[in-house]
């Protein structure tokens, strides 16, 4: 009987989108342990969250609430995770590869001394464990992963599994702690928020990059619009970031985010294997580009050849009639 | 200061991986070998850091096999003090044997802080750091794009990119292990006198096998593949640029249901 502990994410009580795609797979996986999924929230607002994980067919949720997780913190939210973990103890532990999910676990993970396969596109259980399949050079090639651990911890990659409302309504029961008060080592002072806010590229379900051709940071407000009427985020070629034109914070490849969206749209982007390595596992890639050799088109669902400063902005204009934006 | 670098030596970004016959790990034959480029950041705020503190030894500690310690005396090229090369010959270690060992080669050193890459960029593990922050009992913050000394020495305050342009400015009482992403020093270039001074900056090496004091892993890798080759689509031409866009809008609403 092995029940599943998972970390749900949530924006002021508002579940994430890849919270709740970890839900719904953590109910089911933990059916196949034949135990339970125990959904963990944790901060302001946590009780609420907690209760939205039952439309995912989670039953059971801890919400962690206190001075030491108001705001996110690796050292105190993996403190208030172990505390569980070691209180509950499930066969696996389970959290988005999402910034915090990687900064959380691997310390979750050494205190228990058990086993983390980070960032994986699948996990399944075979023969009563958990088993983990996961990229490695940034998509470059891929590793199965098994545990010699009988506790088993991995991140997943969003958008690497359906979104599954079983019990749309429902509510999970919800018990309340009180998160540990440490005298941590680290203390966070201010959160700043440095540009126009977008959802994190890891997280994204649409990416309009651009490359370096994109020739200026203000130029760049081009591929910008385009995003903004999809609804997406602004990714970057390295050359791009490496010229100035926008922040590392943007850039899609091996030295930058591995991205895993369901659309992404490269303008004026040649395709140099450490950015194909970074957003292969797009569901539907489409290439714009002047240069018809460009190895980008030879990945691409979808290429246009074309000028991206006529191409773009063409498309985002009949985009924004059509979609309303 | 006492200031501590955790390094590995990875394939060079532009690598075409390639597996061996038998899916159980990656063909070494043709790689380049680099130091990771996330540690190469992890270097340069290290010297930047000796450079403000005066008076102050940057320490290189890596876990790799021999071939490491071209990579680490490329570190000292930049201008590290001197490393130390855990030779991890003939043994496999996963992220939890990895830290273990760090963390012993090091323990009896009483470093001020320590720079790592935030990752490396072969296995992507995103553990090691944290693991050693763990065993060293001393905090981590992971990532970093900003560090300067704070409290009189005491501690650094830090810039956490987080997600969406959202930054934190973190304070972290010394010791503790900071995890750079790319910020806004570009790693220097090792000089020639550099180069030659390397040459003769002291290596302890310890064989692997006198730090792993019984501990044994706790993942085990297989299945080595390459992803699934991508088909090239359908190719656009844009001669009329109206009909071209309303094509690709088209397919991407009504075969590839991606709008």
């Amino acid at each position: 009987m092995g029940d599943i502990l998972f970390f749900a994410e949530h924006d002021a009580g508002t579940l994430k989108g890849y919270s709740e795609e970890l839900a719904g797979l953590s109910a089911r996986l933990a059916k196949e342990l034949g135990g339970k999924a125990v959904g963990v929230t944790l901060g302001p607002s946590a009780g609420v969250a907690a209760e939205a994980l039952g439309a995912f067919g989670v039953t059971e949720a801890v919400a962690v609430e206190g001075e030491s997780v108001k705001e996110f913190l690796g050292e105190s939210f993996g403190c208030a995770l172990t505390e569980l973990a070691q209180e509950k103890k499930p066969q696996v532990i389970l959290a988005t590869s999402s910034g915090s999910g990687k900064d959380v676990l691997p310390r979750i993970a050494m205190e228990l001394k058990s086993g983390l396969a980070t960032d994986c596109v699948d996990v399944k259980i075979v023969g009563g464990k958990l088993k983990a399949r996961r990229p490695i050079f940034a998509g470059k090639a891929l590793v199965d992963v098994d545990f010699t651990t009988d506790v088993q911890l991995a991140t997943v990659r969003p958008n690497s599994f359906p979104v599954q409302k079983t019990s749309e309504g429902s509510k999970a029961a919800v018990s309340k702690k009180v998160a540990p008060s440490k005298d941590f080592r680290a203390k966070v002072k201010e959160v700043k928020t440095t540009e126009q806010k977008m959802v994190d590229l890891t997280e994204a379900e649409v990416i309009v990059s651009g490359g370096r051709s994109v020739g200026s940071a203000e130029n760049f407000s081009i591929i910008r619009n385009l995003a903004t009427v999809l609804g997406g985020s602004v990714g970057a070629s390295r050359a791009a970031v490496d010229a100035g034109y926008i922040s590392h914070d943007h850039q899609v490849g091996q030295t930058g985010k591995t991205v895993n969206p369901k659309l992404y749209i490269a303008c004026g982007i040649s395709g140099a294997i450490q950015h194909l390595a970074g957003m292969r596992t797009s569901k539907v890639i489409v290439a714009i580009n002047k240069d018809p050799e460009a190895p980008i088109f030879s990945k691409a669902d979808y290429g246009i050849v074309g000028d991206l400063f006529q191409v773009v902005p063409k498309l985002t204009e009949k985009l924004k009639k059509m979609l309303g934006r | 200061m006492k200031i501590g670098v955790l390094l590995k030596q990875t394939p060079d970004t532009e690598t075409r991986v390639k597996i061996k016959p038998d899916g159980s790990g990656i063909e070494e034959g043709e790689i380049k070998w680099v130091i990771n480029p996330y540690d190469e950041y992890a270097v340069e705020e290290a010297l930047r850091l000796k450079e403000a503190a005066g008076s102050s030894e940057v320490v290189v500690i890596s876990a790799g096999p021999k071939r490491s310690i071209d990579s680490i005396r490329q570190a000292m090229a930049m201008g590290a003090d001197r490393a130390i090369h855990i030779n991890t010959d003939g043994s496999f270690l996963d992220s939890y044997l990895t830290a273990v060992v760090l963390a012993k080669a090091v323990e009896k050193e009483n470093f001020d802080i320590f720079f790592a890459g935030k990752q490396a960029v072969d296995d992507d593990n995103v553990q090691v750091s944290h693991g050693v922050a763990r065993l060293l009992n001393c905090p981590c913050i992971w990532p970093v794009e900003h560090i300067e000394l704070s409290g009189g020495g005491k501690s650094v305050t830090v810039t956490r990119p987080v997600s969406g342009g959202i930054k934190e400015i973190i304070e972290m009482t010394l010791p503790g292990i900071i995890c750079c992403d790319k910020g806004e020093h570009d790693p220097r270039y090792a000089s020639l006198p550099g180069i030659m001074k390397a040459k003769s900056k002291p290596v302890q090496e310890i064989p692997v096998a006198t730090l792993v004091g019984g501990e044994t892993a706790k993942v085990k890798w297989s299945g080595f593949t390459l992803p699934p080759e991508r088909k090239a689509g359908k190719i656009l031409k844009a001669d009329d640029l109206e009909q071209v866009c309303d094509e690709l809008i088209r397919l991407l609403r009504e075969e590839a249901k991606a709008i």
